[in-house]
């Protein structure tokens, strides 16, 4: 009994002076800091991957012919590309912003399940690591796109398939622990004196999509278990010769796939209504109607997602009630965007480099929505459907949505996560790189689209071109502004400035009420009523 | 330097080849009243975006521009309207409504496919399509041009409509509605022709349709837009829209040829007859996987050249082709003579020592 309380007393004694020293320290940890920082770090890696795939995507698309790679690895580039991108990228660097982020600014010490965050955590670079090793198996890795329609992705795919079905489950278990987590953090551990409509719009926003996250999940991990079967074991739930349907593949994705499309931007709504107001130094425009206006979207995720299966030869009566409810998206989300603008409205602005990733964001997000209700438009989209138009569309919404927004969390939290200032000239030179770049790079798409080129081909007929050489060249260009942000980033971190307390003169949360790099174990003490009144955005 | 300048000079070279492929910058008009109606559709709901645009971004970069601390623009403190917030609820309610009624009206019009005067089955195989004619019982395949195939891996010489051209167009007539029942043999697969305004999936083992009447004669081209696996980007589809009296004149010859067709399965061909066929079907069909000299792609796409299938029991080999097996599709659409003819050249070429196998066999064998 003595020596059981003795380890305690130690171990309680560590747990006060800081984290363990190293490597240990990374695999051990609970601290969420620590696991925010592992995930931030895992996600950026996975960028570099999938956009070194997006490079070899490129340039065989840089002239027609095939030059580099067959069409069979082609297709493995774009398949893995946006598994990478989606799985192993955007959604853990929104998890590593919620791990660091939401403890911080619900005043709790940690999170509320540390030890499943860490294993949340760790399941990923394993669901990685298997997802990649398909590279090197034979028949290569999977090659039927990353919404892997049966029956490509059951009866015509390569074995490495039965993989990437135990890798999307690993992935499916870390999100819904990493979703279970949030909701339980911010529910039980928020300090006593923070009503629910005093949270910050980036807990509100990562809540409802925790939400999102647990109920989306497991149905994609009960498509690909019923591809496990319908591959090894006789069933025939997508082989009409079984009397299955290739359709209802399509209708258990898309069920998953949908809200899946909010869960990658909810948060960045959620960021960019954090550093508006604080370079605007005015308050949120309208915080209660951002927060409805997020449950709303969340609510009608889950039932739009047949306008992805317009020609899929769905009745009419069907085609016409998906195309209402995808249209009605329009109007939650233009309340969010006419929020901000009313936000930055009168307001006294600067523009430091995360207040020009966040108006870009809007400007470019909301480009991404325009093409978004052209395609809800079911007749239309019968010319749209998979062509690069829709590639144009989603990667403004990603890239230029759910990318800008972490790359605009990055660089306006970096001072909190390591005490350190970056480079402001350097990292603005990167912002007009990026954002000039992009737009070389995605907005031809559009063009391309409209005048007929599918989606998913390794080679095009002569009338695409230019555009495609166009398009090309802002690829390359967008690809190398990631080398100087890493550089911003590893300088900031060895050599930046140090930061202050509250190094954004407008910026309000109980996160910079902290030391400038945020004690390992924060809040230990909940915050008091008038100060969360101070730093509430809802004021 | 000197290699900056020939890099420069390869990339002026490259833009200048490229000049002559004109582009579009927006999506075509068509040639059938459905392709328009989309078209005019896609064009309002363009510039409905187009004005919100101009007012939402115009309000945020005046904003930008006037409301800067750098111009000594001091915060204002409101935060909260019920007003805008209703009115920027209502009026986005009001335009889609508006945007909703047209969009119903041409979604339900090209929906309705009763009024047809014709049916055509179009059955998507990988990586061909199939085209059926079942009142004029013609039946044929159309794969990708050899002039394309020719040059995919030869930048110097793109033949004109590179990817978009077949060895066999569908030919339909013109002025007359025409209903496509569309199908898969494999995966799933999706016929597509801007200009006719039809795009629909081809599910395997269900029947998608759609229709078109095409007002004005002419060549048109599409391709898969669906997926499909290794050469999706390469099974265009090509229709020539010719006057009904043409149409009738090609339908009364392509019976006659189907007849001959018929015919030639039902003697017995010389194994010189039926090497010179089958080379030819081979190369059209075969080639993409197996490749031109039978060394395949192994593992997935395995050897003709050695394989223990094209030196066996002819059975064996004349079943696998019929059927298909994994990632192998079926070849059944093929007619008798072609099937023995390719079977034999898989058996006798590359070095391999099978049997000789006739029409008659493939026929008793299906």
């Amino acid at each position: 009994m003595t020596t059981a309380t003795d380890t305690t007393a130690t171990g309680h004694a560590d747990h006060h002076h800081g984290p363990e020293k190293g490597l240990m320290r990374w695999i051990k940890t609970t601290n969420h800091k620590d696991i925010g920082t592992l995930y931030l770090w895992f996600a950026f890696t996975m960028v570099l991957i999938g956009g070194a795939m997006a490079m070899v995507i490129r340039m065989e698309l840089f002239q027609p012919g095939l030059q580099l790679v067959d069409p069979h690895f082609f297709n493995q580039m774009t398949t893995m590309h946006g598994l990478i991108m989606v799985f192993g990228a955007i959604m853990p660097a929104f998890v590593g912003l919620g791990n660091w982020l939401i403890p911080m600014m619900v005043g709790a010490p940690d999170m509320a399940l540390p030890r499943m965050n860490n294993w949340s955590f760790w399941i990923l670079p394993f669901a990685g690591g298997i997802l990649l090793s398909t590279f090197f198996m034979e028949g290569g890795a999977p090659a039927f796109g990353w919404t892997f329609y049966a029956p490509l992705s059951t009866t015509f795919a390569p074995d490495s398939t039965d993989f990437f079905i135990f890798a999307v489950h690993l992935l499916g278990f870390s999100s819904i622990m990493g979703a279970i987590n949030i909701i339980a953090t911010v529910l039980n551990m928020r300090a006593p004196e923070m009503k629910l409509m005093d949270m910050p719009l980036f807990v509100w926003t990562w809540l409802i999509t925790s939400f999102l996250l647990i109920g989306a999940m497991p149905v994609l991990a009960g498509a690909v278990t019923m591809m496990l079967t319908d591959r090894n074991f006789g069933t025939a739930f997508f082989d009409a010769t079984g009397g299955g349907d290739p359709v209802m593949f399509q209708h258990i994705f898309w069920f998953f796939g949908h809200p899946e499309v909010y869960i990658m931007i909810l948060p960045a709504f959620g960021v960019v209504s954090h550093i508006i107001p604080t370079f605007a130094r005015k308050p949120l425009f309208g915080y209660s109607s951002m927060v409805y206006a997020t449950a709303s979207i969340a609510f009608l995720s889950y039932i739009v997602w047949a306008h992805h299966m317009f020609l899929t030869g769905m009745p009419v009566a069907g085609e016409l009630y998906f195309m209402y409810a995808t249209m009605m998206i329009a109007v939650p989300t233009g309340v969010k965007v006419f929020n901000w603008i009313a936000t930055m409205w009168k307001g006294s602005m600067t523009f430091e480099t995360p207040m020009l990733w966040a108006i870009s964001f809007v400007f470019l997000f909301t480009i991404g929505g325009f093409s978004g209700l052209m395609l809800g438009i079911a007749p239309a989209d019968i010319q749209y459907h998979d062509t690069y138009f829709v590639v144009a569309h989603f990667h403004y919404v990603l890239v230029t949505g759910a990318l800008w927004s972490i790359i605009a969390a990055t660089f306006y939290w970096l001072p909190k996560w390591t005490g350190k200032m970056y480079n402001e000239g350097l990292a603005k030179v990167h912002f007009w790189w990026a954002v000039i770049s992009v737009n070389v790079l995605f907005f031809p798409q559009h063009f391309l689209g409209l005048a007929g080129m599918p989606r998913r081909i390794p080679d095009y007929a002569l009338q695409f071109a230019d555009f495609n050489m166009i398009s090309s060249i802002g690829g390359f260009a967008f690809g190398a502004s990631f080398i100087l942000f890493t550089y911003i980033i590893i300088d900031a971190i060895r050599n930046g400035e140090p930061a202050t307390k509250r190094p954004w003169e407008g910026a309000k949360g109980l996160e910079w009420t902290l030391d400038p790099k945020a004690e390992y174990h924060s809040f230990n003490k909940p915050p008091s009523r008038k100060l969360i009144e101070q730093e509430s955005q809802n004021s | 330097m000197k290699r900056l300048t020939t890099l420069l000079s390869t990339l002026v070279g490259l833009m200048s080849t490229n000049v002559f492929a004109e582009y579009g910058l927006n999506m075509t008009e068509g040639v059938t009243s459905i392709s328009r109606d989309i078209y005019d559709l896609h064009m309002l709901i363009f510039w409905i975006c187009v004005a919100i645009a101009v007012l939402v971004f115009g309000a945020m970069f005046y904003s930008v521009f006037a409301h800067r601390k750098s111009k000594g623009a001091v915060a204002a403190q409101f935060h909260e309207s019920t007003k805008a917030e209703l009115l920027w609820t209502v009026i986005p309610i009001i335009i889609l409504v508006l945007m909703a009624i047209p969009a119903s009206r041409v979604l339900i019009d090209l929906e309705d496919t009763s009024k047809a005067d014709m049916t055509i089955k179009i059955t998507g195989h990988q990586w061909k399509w199939q085209y059926d004619y079942p009142t004029e019982g013609i039946s044929f395949i159309s794969n990708l041009a050899q002039s394309s195939k020719d040059s995919v891996n030869d930048d110097s010489n793109k033949p004109e409509n590179y990817l978009l051209e077949v060895d066999k167009h569908l030919v339909l007539p013109v002025d007359t509605s025409i209903r496509f029942l569309i199908t898969s043999n494999d995966v799933i697969h999706n016929w597509w022709v801007p200009d006719f305004g039809v795009k629909q999936d081809a599910n395997p083992g269900f029947i998608n349709d759609a229709w078109a009447q095409i007002d004005e004669i002419g060549t048109y081209r599409g391709q898969c837009a669906e997926l499909c696996g290794k050469d999706h980007g390469f099974m265009p589809i090509v229709v020539d829209v010719v006057s009904k009296a043409d149409y009738a004149k090609w339908v009364t010859n392509q019976q006659a040829i189907a007849k001959a067709a018929a015919d030639s399965a039902n003697k017995t061909w010389s194994k010189s007859e039926l090497m010179a066929q089958g080379e030819s079907v081979y190369n059209t069909n075969c080639a993409s996987c197996h490749k031109k000299d039978g060394s395949g792609m192994p593992p997935i796409f395995p050897a003709m050249k050695a394989s223990p299938v094209a030196n066996g029991a002819p059975a064996d080999h004349i079943g696998l082709v019929l059927h298909g097996k994994g990632g192998m599709p079926t070849f059944k659409m093929l007619g008798d003579a072609d099937l023995a003819a390719v079977i034999t050249y898989e058996r006798n070429a590359f070095g391999n020592t099978g049997s000789v196998v006739q029409p008659s066999d493939v026929k008793s064998a299906r």
